[in-house]
C-alpha cells in the first residue's frame, strides 16, 4: 500500500470522527429530549419517580463527556443504542429502512448521470450556436427547481392527470419512478454544467488541434479525446453530489411517502430521537466518506499521470 | 567562428509546381464589435522539398495564416477571401468533412508546445497509431509495426517501451519527436511547423530542427515553418516571408532577405535579433568595466539539495557553484532547463537556505540571515521574473504595483511615495498615463518595464533578472535590454542575468557561468568563454545558437 492510500484512509477516518463529534455536540445542545417528549405525555400517567427511573436506564443524566466516550465505545463495537421512540435497536431500524433509500439513491444517481451526459453530448454535437446555447442553459433551470415542488408537480401530471402511475398501492417499481426522477433532475444539473464546461475547455487544448490535424472528425475527437479528459474532474463532483443525494432523499421520501432513511430521519427529528439521529448522521457520513475515498483511489486507474512512475525516463 | 559553414539549402527547383500556393488570403476574427481582419492579402508559394519561413512577432498573423491553410482556425475565425491551393486544388472553401480527408495524409502539423499537444491519458503508441487508423492504413498488426518503425525513425530510443508510455513520462524533446512521427506517418506533401521548437532548450531545438531537415530532404516534403526567431529562419529556410500586422512586409530567398532587406521593418528585425547581430555587438567595449572595484556578489561552493518523494531521496540541484560579480557589471548564469540556474538565483536572493557554501551580497552573508534581517535584505537585491503577464497582480493598478514595495519598508508620506513611483516610471520610459491602468491594458514590453520599475523603486544594489526578456518579441527585447544597459550605467547597478539564450548573454554580460546538471562547467569573461569554451557542453551550446549558417557573409 502506498503512502497515498494510507494518507487517504487516515483522512477518511478523521472526517468520520469529526462528523460524529460535531453531531453529538449539536444533538446534545438541543433543548428537551426524546424521553421527556415520549413519557411526559399525561395519558401515560407516569409519576416523576418513574420518569427518573427511565432516565437512569437510558443513562440520560450522566455527564456529557461520560456519555460521549460511552457512545464512541459503543459505536466502535457496532452498538448504536436503542430508539427511544420505537424501543428497538437503532441498527435494526436503519437496516429495515435502508433498502428503499438505497434504491432511490442508486437509481437517482444513475439517472442523473444519464441526464447530464445526454445534455452535454447534445450540446457538444449540436451544430447550431443558438441550439447549443439553449441546451447549455437547461441545467441552470434544473438547479433552481425545488425538489418538493418538482415532486408534487410530477404527481399532479403523471398520476392525477395522465393516470400513468397509480397513487394508491403502486407496485414496488412503479412507486420508484417519480421519486427517482424528482431526485435526479436537480442532481444532474451541476454534473451537466461541469461536464459541458470541461468539454469546452478540453476542446481548446492543443492536443485536440493535433488530433484534428491528423484528419479526425469532430465526433472522433469528442469521443476519443475529449470525453475521458472531460469526465475525469466530474468524478470528484460526483462524490460530493452524493451528499446532495442524501439531503434530497429526505424531502423526496416525505413527498412520496416512502419508508426509507429519509422518512426515518424526518420522524426522528420530530421525536428528537437522538440515538437514531446520531446513528443516521454517522451512517451517512460513513457512506459519503467511503464513496469519496473510492473516487480518490479510482483516479489513478483513469489518469496515468497519478500512477507511480514506471519505466526508464531518459 | 570556425564552424560557420555555409550549408544553405539549394534554391528550390522552380520548374516543379508548388505544393502550396496561397493568393490574396484574408482572415478575420469575430470580436465584440464585429469581424476584424487580421490577415490581409497574403500570397506565397511552397515548392516540394522547400522550407518557407513565415517570420513575425506576436500578433503578426503568422500562426493565423498557417491555421487557415490547414483549416484549423479558432471557432471565431473566418477565411474571408483568397485561394489556398494544395497540389493545384483550391481547398479554401472546403468543408471540415472534406478537409478531414487530407489532414494527416496530404498536409500535417507539428505544433508549438509539445507538453500540451499530446493527450495526457493515452499512450504514445495509441496517439501515433491514430493517424494511421483514421486514414485506414492497414490491419492492427501492420499499424503497430509501423508505429514502432516511426518512433525509431524520429530518433527515439527503445521505441517499444516508448509506445507503451504516457506523454508525462517523456521529456519535451522526446514528445516533439513523437509529434513529428505523427506528422510524417503518411508522408504528406506539406508539413506545417508552427513554432516547432520555441518551447525547447537550445541544444534540443537544434536536434529537432536537424531531424525535420533530414526527413524533409528524405521524403521531399515541403515545410511551412512558422517562427518568431529570425535565426531559426535564417538557418533552415530557402525562402523567408516577413509578416507584420497581418501584411507581408517582404519576401524572397533567405540569403537575399538577410543580406539586403528591402523593408524598414525587416532591417529593424535583423538589427534586434541577438543571434544575428552578435558579430557587431561583440565589439562593444564592455571589458573595461571588469577591472578593480569591489565585488557585489560572491558565491563560494554553493550546494543546494532538495528532497524528493517524501524523505526518500535527495536531489542535488546545485553542486559546487562559485563565482564573483564586480559592482556595476553583469554576470550571466547560462544553462538549459534543469541546469540549476534558477535555483542558484533563488539561493542568492535568500529564498532558500543553501545546503552548503557561502553567499555574500553587498558584503552581507545571505546564508546567516533570518527573520527581520532577511526581510531588510530585500532592499539590497530585487528580482524581475520571466513572465510579465503572470508576475503582475491583474487587479492592482500600475501605481499600486510599483508603490507596494515602498509600503513594506520605512514608511514614507503619501506624497513622497507618489513622487518616487512617478520618477521611477519615468526612468523606465513609461508615460504617467499608465499609472491608473491595470496590467492587462499594457503590452508585454510595457509590463516588463513595470516589473523593472517595481524592482528598482527600493533603490537596490543588485537586480536578478530571471529570463527577464525571454518571453518578449525581439524588437521589444532589444528595447528592454537597452533600458537595462542605460539603468546600469546611470545607477551603477549589478545584474545577475539568468538566461537560456546564449546570443542575448553574449550581448549583455561581462562575465558568465555555464551550468549543466547543477555543476559549473565553464566560467569567466564572456568573450573568453565564447571564443575558447572550456568544456564540450559549452561548445555544444554555442553551436546550437540558431542563425550561424547564413550570417558568415556579414
Amino acid at each position: 500500500m502506498s503512502r497515498y492510500v494510507i494518507g487517504r484512509i487516515g483522512q477518511a477516518a478523521l472526517v468520520l470522527w469529526a462528523a460524529f463529534t460535531i453531531s453529538f455536540v449539536l444533538l446534545q445542545a438541543l433543548p428537551g429530549d426524546a424521553i421527556l417528549i415520549k413519557f411526559l405525555n399525561p395519558e401515560l400517567g407516569l409519576g416523576p419517580e418513574q420518569i427518573a427511573e427511565i432516565r437512569a436506564s437510558y443513562a440520560a443524566d450522566s455527564p456529557l463527556p461520560v456519555q460521549y466516550f460511552h457512545t464512541v465505545a459503543n459505536f466502535l463495537t457496532g452498538h448504536f443504542g436503542y430508539s427511544i421512540h420505537a424501543g428497538v435497536p437503532v441498527g435494526e431500524l436503519i437496516l429495515a429502512n435502508l433498502p428503499p433509500t438505497l434504491w432511490l439513491a442508486t437509481l437517482g444517481l444513475l439517472l442523473s448521470v444519464v441526464l447530464a451526459v445526454t445534455l452535454a453530448a447534445l450540446s457538444a454535437l449540436s451544430p447550431l450556436g443558438w441550439l447549443r446555447y439553449f441546451i447549455q442553459s437547461i441545467p441552470s433551470f434544473f438547479i433552481s427547481t425545488p425538489v418538493f415542488w418538482l415532486g408534487i408537480l410530477l404527481i399532479q401530471v403523471f398520476s392525477f392527470q395522465l393516470k400513468l402511475i397509480p397513487v394508491i398501492n403502486p407496485g414496488p417499481w412503479e412507486a420508484l419512478i417519480l421519486p427517482v426522477l424528482t431526485l435526479a433532475v436537480p442532481i444532474s444539473a451541476p454534473l451537466a454544467q461541469i461536464l459541458m464546461r470541461n468539454i469546452d475547455h478540453v476542446l481548446t487544448e492543443p492536443f485536440v488541434a493535433v488530433a484534428r490535424a491528423k484528419g479526425a472528425s469532430h465526433r472522433w475527437v469528442l469521443w476519443k479525446h475529449v470525453a475521458k479528459n472531460a469526465f475525469l474532474p466530474t468524478l470528484t463532483i460526483g462524490g460530493i453530489l452524493f451528499g446532495e443525494l442524501l439531503a434530497g432523499a429526505v424531502v423526496t421520501e416525505a413527498v412520496f411517502g416512502l419508508n426509507g432513511l429519509g422518512g426515518l430521519t424526518q420522524r426522528s427529528v420530530n421525536d428528537q430521537d437522538i440515538a437514531v439521529l446520531q446513528a443516521i448522521v454517522v451512517f451517512s457520513a460513513a457512506a459519503f466518506v467511503l464513496i469519496n475515498l473510492t473516487v480518490d483511489l479510482l483516479y489513478p486507474v483513469f489518469d496515468p499521470r497519478l500512477r507511480v512512475r514506471q519505466g526508464a525516463v531518459a | 567562428m570556425t564552424i560557420a559553414v555555409n550549408i544553405r539549402s539549394e534554391p528550390a527547383d522552380v520548374s516543379k509546381p508548388p505544393v502550396l500556393e496561397i493568393s490574396n488570403l484574408a482572415v478575420s476574427y469575430r470580436g465584440s464589435d464585429g469581424f476584424q481582419r487580421v490577415v490581409h492579402d497574403v500570397s506565397l508559394q511552397v515548392r516540394p522539398g522547400e522550407v518557407v519561413a513565415l517570420v513575425g512577432e506576436s500578433g503578426s498573423g503568422k500562426t493565423t495564416t498557417a491555421q487557415a491553410v490547414i483549416g484549423l482556425l479558432a471557432e471565431n475565425g473566418k477565411l474571408e477571401s483568397g485561394v489556398v491551393r494544395l497540389n493545384g486544388a483550391d481547398i479554401a472553401g472546403w468543408s471540415q468533412k472534406q478537409l478531414d480527408t487530407i489532414r494527416g495524409s496530404k498536409i500535417s502539423l507539428i505544433p508549438q508546445d509539445p507538453t500540451s499537444s499530446l493527450n495526457p491519458i493515452k499512450t504514445i503508441g495509441a496517439q501515433v497509431a491514430e493517424v494511421l487508423q483514421i486514414h485506414r492504413h492497414g490491419s492492427r498488426r501492420e499499424i503497430d509495426a509501423r508505429v514502432i518503425q516511426l518512433l525509431s525513425r524520429v530518433g527515439l530510443s527503445e521505441p517499444e517501451l516508448r509506445a507503451r508510455q504516457y506523454p508525462h513520462e517523456l521529456s519535451g524533446g522526446m514528445r516533439q519527436r513523437v509529434l513529428i512521427a505523427i506528422a510524417i506517418a503518411l508522408r504528406p506533401a506539406l508539413i506545417i511547423a508552427d513554432e516547432p521548437t520555441s518551447a525547447l532548450d537550445v541544444t534540443v531545438q537544434k536536434r529537432i530542427l536537424d531531424l525535420i531537415d533530414e526527413l524533409r530532404s528524405e521524403y521531399g516534403t515541403a515545410v511551412l515553418l512558422v517562427t518568431h526567431d529570425l535565426g531559426v529562419a535564417a538557418d533552415r529556410a530557402n525562402h523567408i516571408v516577413v509578416l507584420k500586422g497581418g501584411r507581408i512586409q517582404e519576401q524572397g530567398p533567405t540569403a537575399e532577405v538577410l543580406a539586403s532587406p528591402r523593408s524598414e521593418y525587416t532591417r529593424q528585425l535583423l538589427a534586434d535579433a541577438p543571434s544575428l547581430s552578435h558579430v557587431r555587438t561583440a565589439s562593444r567595449v564592455r571589458s573595461q568595466r571588469v577591472r578593480g572595484g569591489d565585488d557585489a556578489i560572491v558565491v563560494e561552493n554553493l550546494v543546494q539539495d532538495f528532497t524528493v518523494g517524501g524523505r526518500r531521496s535527495v536531489l542535488r540541484a546545485v553542486d559546487g557553484v562559485s563565482f564573483t560579480v564586480q559592482r556595476g557589471t553583469t554576470h550571466a548564469i547560462v544553462g538549459e532547463s534543469g541546469s540549476g540556474k534558477t535555483t542558484t538565483a533563488r539561493s542568492i536572493v535568500g529564498f532558500q537556505k543553501p545546503t552548503a557554501g557561502r553567499i555574500l551580497v553587498d558584503g552581507i552573508d545571505v546564508t546567516s540571515l533570518r527573520g527581520e534581517n532577511l526581510r531588510r535584505f530585500r532592499k539590497t537585491i530585487q528580482l524581475v521574473y520571466q513572465n510579465p503577464f503572470a508576475s503582475l497582480d491583474p487587479r492592482q493598478t500600475i501605481f499600486q504595483i510599483v508603490e507596494e514595495p515602498l509600503l513594506n519598508f520605512d514608511p514614507l508620506p503619501r506624497e513622497d511615495r507618489a513622487r518616487k513611483v512617478r520618477a521611477i516610471l519615468d526612468r523606465v520610459g513609461l508615460p504617467p498615463s499608465v499609472l491608473a491602468r491595470l496590467p492587462h491594458a499594457l503590452s508585454g514590453g510595457q509590463r516588463q518595464r513595470v516589473a523593472i520599475a517595481r524592482a528598482l523603486v527600493l533603490d537596490p544594489q543588485v537586480l536578478v533578472l530571471d529570463e527577464a526578456v525571454s518571453a518578449l518579441d525581439v524588437t521589444v527585447q532589444a528595447q528592454i535590454l537597452a533600458l537595462l544597459d542605460e539603468l546600469q550605467q546611470g545607477l551603477g547597478l549589478t545584474y545577475l542575468f539568468i538566461s537560456h539564450d546564449l546570443a542575448v548573454v553574449r550581448q549583455v554580460s561581462d562575465t558568465v557561468s555555464v551550468l549543466h546538471n547543477g555543476r559549473q562547467v565553464d566560467g569567466g569573461p564572456v568573450e573568453d568563454v565564447f571564443l575558447r569554451p572550456g568544456s564540450a557542453y559549452t561548445r555544444e551550446l554555442i553551436d546550437a545558437i540558431p542563425g550561424q549558417r547564413n550570417t558568415d557573409s556579414h
